[in-house]
């Protein structure tokens, strides 16, 4: 039987993460990559990382962005970018390729593109055209410097953090004359804010302090304006050291036209049109996507270097003679050293598979919610209350559509109907997305930083130490900052439980479940039944939870339940990757055909991610297993038949496992086999 | 010269040098160990050649780059995602192999034929470039026999330096034994030159330019005509070179102590 022969190139990622037909996202790709292994790389090695200060030696970084297109990638072309339409996919994968080396690197780049998403999102049009306009490199000719921004959320303590409500920072009227722009006086301090080094704008949350302002807002300061633009202290930060982190200090006064997204006059009171916590909502949903794809790039980058240093563990001197198993195979002839690998690459691949389907996901998205938004003007619904009110209306053709398209025979008119409504698309969209964000930047940089710690371990003490190829220990707790910053884990989890319930997700979770085990009976190997029944279990124990209470009469189900809701949480995380994974191997085994290089070696590559997706697929749900069964029984005594229920279903899942341990096997051995390059492609 | 100069570079596609390369028999001949599924680059010394004609084509107006490029259709686009970024030029594809064992004469042949026929091409403005050698094949003879086929007997190997003089005559440096120059002035187009490093860097990328590139540089793909070679010669025994590579890191060696060290090596 055929096996991996080489890692997998671009012509299979193409396929699985869906970038065939983008010739511009591939050019990208290979622009990050090759300034991550060059530039990047060379700054790590040179040391750069052993300062907190941003120096020239790391400065470098900006101009390198600049000149190779990346800065500009967040831009529209009319605003001096060159992509056309929603750019999330992109941006993820430019995360992917310079995480790959260096996450700090990653997030220098995007803290400009942080700094404008509030503008990106929701600011008014002149506002967006402006600051995208004025980040933009200068082209042949200009004779400007691009600006570059911070985004300030976080306060010090006691103020904003992972809660983002409670904010000092302040807006006050400073003088309004008559028939002029209110000039506005802004008091905010911020604490870890990135690209503080350069910025030459912040985006600030505020709260109002005077009652001719409506409401809390995000304002726009720049390095220019009257006042106090005070860069602050670096931060004492011990990871991501090829990005800026200080804590800034602005007292400024700005024009009131800086309110993002405008605001009107009512009854002499500037109203905002958009709060703080609106905005930020949008702004996180979309850029926690490439954070979670920092991560996982460094587990999957981790998997070369280790298999070369398994291999040549004992060659040289006299410990063993060419021609042997010690000498040829090193550490992989012990079978424990590579069926870690696996676990490793087989993580990697999950998220991978379920951070690209959110960045998809949300390429998709943003133009239906720019239409929503149309719909919803002309209709008059204003305010995030009345539009709530509005979707949840809607909730229900939305579920009546997922059925109709998952059901052999429909009402097609009906069908049709439905799917041209835009708030029903909406609703589809933005439901799913409200669980594959969070999902992705909870699980594949919290169990991604767990899992780094494996890849470290298997370099032995060399893991430990600067000389590590791969930086592999700058990786392990640089996801320690990917797991924190732009919403800590316990954020996800939040809003994990509020969106895992949404009946438009539970149906579709429902038909994925039918899918899935239709796809399990035709290729159990590829772990779909798995997986169904994951997911199976999952939702029964969610509905459980909602009907049963603990012994003191107390609902079971609840926000403030953290000991339940958090755990259902992980566990329906740990299930999407898996789910997604095995998307992106089908999509693999269709395409793969059509591309006479991929057709090279496709039954062995194909067989090989078939086996990751099984691994990974027993390995989330034994985890969602162990998790809902310590919620049925953890809570109890429970009633005899919910218990028998759920035996039978967790017994299930436990049979639908049959031969994923040989699956690691196959896969363990593959990486005995699988040709890698003679050395990596980026310094020491 | 008002008019500019045509500029045609042959370049082939080879596996990435990092990558093991281990030479295998299989039924259609010899080849690398999963050649097609190894990354691939544009043939180094020929990319040193494409930059040197974007050079000279930016400093000469109305001048013109093609590429002309023979190699698996689907290897070639995928290296095009990274050199289409770094310098304008029009693809002429030849969708055939790419494998340094082929034929140097076959594969000059099919190049000199679709050089021939490039629509609008002025043969009295020609510079035709590329390596002076290969990557994957050391044949050094691929070039010599584009110019001959194309009736262009001014052909210049190991170039490191073009220069256009103020009379439009061109002064050539030839790589020649001892690190030395060979310094030679032809009168002008038409003319052949292997490249060797040349003296420009690598230019970074840039989306940007990657994407005007790609307007013409997808059709080509798409139209590139499938171009089978008569068989070559055949190779009773291939072998790597045996060398042996020890590789050590030092860090923050001085250049004197790395300088003593080769040269010990050297004379032992
Ligand atoms: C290097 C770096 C760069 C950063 N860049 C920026 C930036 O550019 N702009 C910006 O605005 N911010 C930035 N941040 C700030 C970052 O987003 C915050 O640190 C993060 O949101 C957490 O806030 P906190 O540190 O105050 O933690 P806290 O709010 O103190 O939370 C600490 C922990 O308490 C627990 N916890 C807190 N609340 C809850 C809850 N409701 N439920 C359950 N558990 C809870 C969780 O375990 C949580 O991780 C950056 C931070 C760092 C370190």
């Amino acid at each position: 039987m055929d096996t991996l022969r080489t890692l997998p190139g671009d012509d299979v990622r193409q396929i699985m993460w869906r970038f065939t037909d983008r010739y511009d996202i591939q050019m990208v790709v290979q622009s990050a990559r090759s300034l991550a292994r060059g530039l990047v790389a060379r700054l790590v090695a040179e040391g750069a990382r052993k300062t907190h200060e941003w120096t020239d030696h790391k400065a470098q970084l900006l101009e390198a962005f600049d000149t190779s297109g990346l800065t500009a990638l967040f831009m529209d072309p009319h605003q001096g970018g060159f992509i056309d339409g929603p750019k999330n996919l992109a941006l993820a994968l430019v995360a992917f390729e310079l995480a790959w080396v260096d996450a700090g690197a990653a997030t220098c780049s995007l803290a400009t593109n942080l700094a404008l998403a509030p503008i990106h999102e929701r600011g008014t049009t002149e506002q967006r055209d402006e600051y995208m306009g004025r980040c933009v490199p200068p082209l042949p000719g200009e004779d400007r410097a691009p600006f570059r921004g911070a985004f300030a959320l976080t306060e010090p303590l006691p103020y904003v953090g992972v809660e983002t409500n409670t904010l000092v920072g302040k807006l006050r009227v400073a003088k309004w004359e008559e028939g002029e722009e209110p000039i506005l006086q802004v008091d905010k301090r911020g604490r870890f804010i990135t690209g503080m080094d350069f910025a030459n704008f912040a985006t600030c949350a505020v709260d109002t302090d005077d009652p001719r302002i409506k409401s809390s807002c995000i304002v726009i300061v720049e390095d220019t304006d009257p006042g106090l633009f005070d860069r602050g202290a670096p931060t004492l930060k011990m990871v991501h050291q090829l990005s800026s982190t200080r804590d800034p200090v602005f007292n400024v006064q700005v024009p009131a036209n800086r309110i993002v997204g405008g605001y009107t006059v009512k009854d002499g009171v500037i109203v905002p049109n958009f709060t703080h916590s609106e905005i930020i909502g949008a702004v996180f949903h979309r850029t926690r996507v490439p954070v979670a794809l920092m991560t996982t790039a460094k587990l999957l980058s981790a998997v070369e270097p280790v298999i070369r240093y398994q291999r040549q563990r004992f060659r040289g001197g006299d410990a063993s003679e060419p021609g042997t198993p010690k000498y040829e195979l090193g550490l992989q002839a012990k079978p424990d050293s590579v069926l870690r690998l696996v676990e490793i690459w087989a993580a990697g691949e999950a998220g991978a598979s379920l951070g690209f389907a959110t960045a998809r996901l949300f390429d998709q998205l943003d133009p239906t919610e720019k239409e929503k938004d149309k719909v919803f003007a002309e209709r008059g619904i204003c305010g995030p209350k009345s539009q709530l009110t509005a979707l949840r209306k809607v909730e229900k053709q939305a579920i009546e559509y997922l059925q109709m398209e998952a059901a052999p025979t429909r009402d097609e008119a009906r069908f049709a109907e439905l799917g041209q409504d835009t708030l029903v698309s909406y609703a589809l969209l933005e439901s799913l997305a409200n669980i594959l964000c969070p999902a992705c930047k909870l699980w594949n940089t919290g169990n991604g930083a767990t899992v780094m710690r494996e890849a470290l371990a298997l370099m032995g003490g060399y893991g430990i130490t600067e000389d590590c190829p791969g930086f592999l220990f700058y990786k392990w707790t640089d996801a320690q900052l990917e797991a924190t910053y732009e919403g800590p884990e316990a954020v996800q989890r939040r809003q994990l439980s509020i969106t895992m319930t949404n009946e438009v997700f539970l149906t579709r979770l429902r038909i994925i479940i039918e899918q899935f085990a239709a796809l399990g009976e035709a290729k159990p190997e590829t772990g779909a039944t798995v997986v169904a029944k994951g997911l199976g279990l999952w939702l029964w124990t969610i509905e459980f939870l909602h009907r049963a209470k603990d012994p003191s009469g107390a609902r079971l189900y609840h926000n403030r339940r953290q000991n339940v809701t958090f755990p259902m949480a992980d566990a329906l995380c740990w299930l999407m990757a898996s789910y997604c994974q095995i998307n992106d191997v089908m999509e693999l085994a269709e395409k793969g055909p059509e591309n006479a290089v991929v057709a090279e070696g496709l039954e062995g590559t194909l067989g090989f991610f078939t086996d990751l997706a099984l691994v990974q697929a027993a390995r989330a749900a034994g985890e969602a297993s162990r998790v809902c069964a310590s919620m049925v029984y953890g809570f109890g005594p429970q009633a005899a038949e919910e218990l028998d229920a759920f035996d039978a279903l967790r017994s299930q899942l436990d049979r639908s496992m049959a031969g994923a341990a040989l699956a690691k096997d196959r896969a363990a051995q593959a990486l005995t086999q699988v040709m890698i390059p003679e050395a990596l492609d980026y310094p020491l | 010269m008002s008019a500019g100069y045509h500029i045609v570079v042959c370049g082939g596609i080879v596996p990435d040098p990092l990558q093991t390369l281990e030479p295998v028999q299989g039924p259609a001949g010899w080849g690398l160990k999963n050649e097609l599924m190894l990354p691939a680059i544009l043939d180094p010394w020929a990319g040193h050649a494409l930059f040197e004609a974007a050079n000279l084509a930016k400093n000469v107006p109305g001048s013109k780059v093609w590429l002309v490029s023979m190699g698996p259709k689907a290897k070639l686009q995928q290296v095009m995602m990274t050199i289409a970024q770094k310098v304008p030029f029009e693809l002429v594809v030849l969708d055939g192999p790419a494998s340094g064992f082929a034929d140097a004469h076959e594969t000059g042949a099919a190049l000199a034929e679709a050089i021939a026929a490039i629509p609008g091409l002025d043969t009295s403005r020609l510079l035709v470039f590329g390596g002076w050698q290969s990557a994957s094949r050391g044949a050094g003879a691929t070039m010599q026999v584009i110019g001959e086929k194309l009736g262009i007997f001014e052909q210049f190997q190991g170039v490191d330096k073009l220069e256009i003089l103020a009379d439009g005559a061109l002064r050539v440096l030839e790589r020649v034994e001892g690190g030395s120059y060979q310094d030679s002035v032809v009168s002008g187009a038409p003319a052949v030159f292997g490249w060797a490093t040349g003296e420009l860097p690598e230019p970074p990328n840039n989306p940007q330019v990657g994407m005007q590139n790609m307007r013409l540089v997808m059709p080509a793909l798409q139209k590139a005509k499938p171009v089978k070679l008569e068989k070559g010669p055949e190779y009773s025994g291939v072998q790597i070179p045996s060398q042996k590579r020890e590789t050590r890191v030092v860090k923050d060696a001085p250049v004197d102590q790395i300088a003593k060290e080769i040269v010990d090596w050297l004379s032992a």
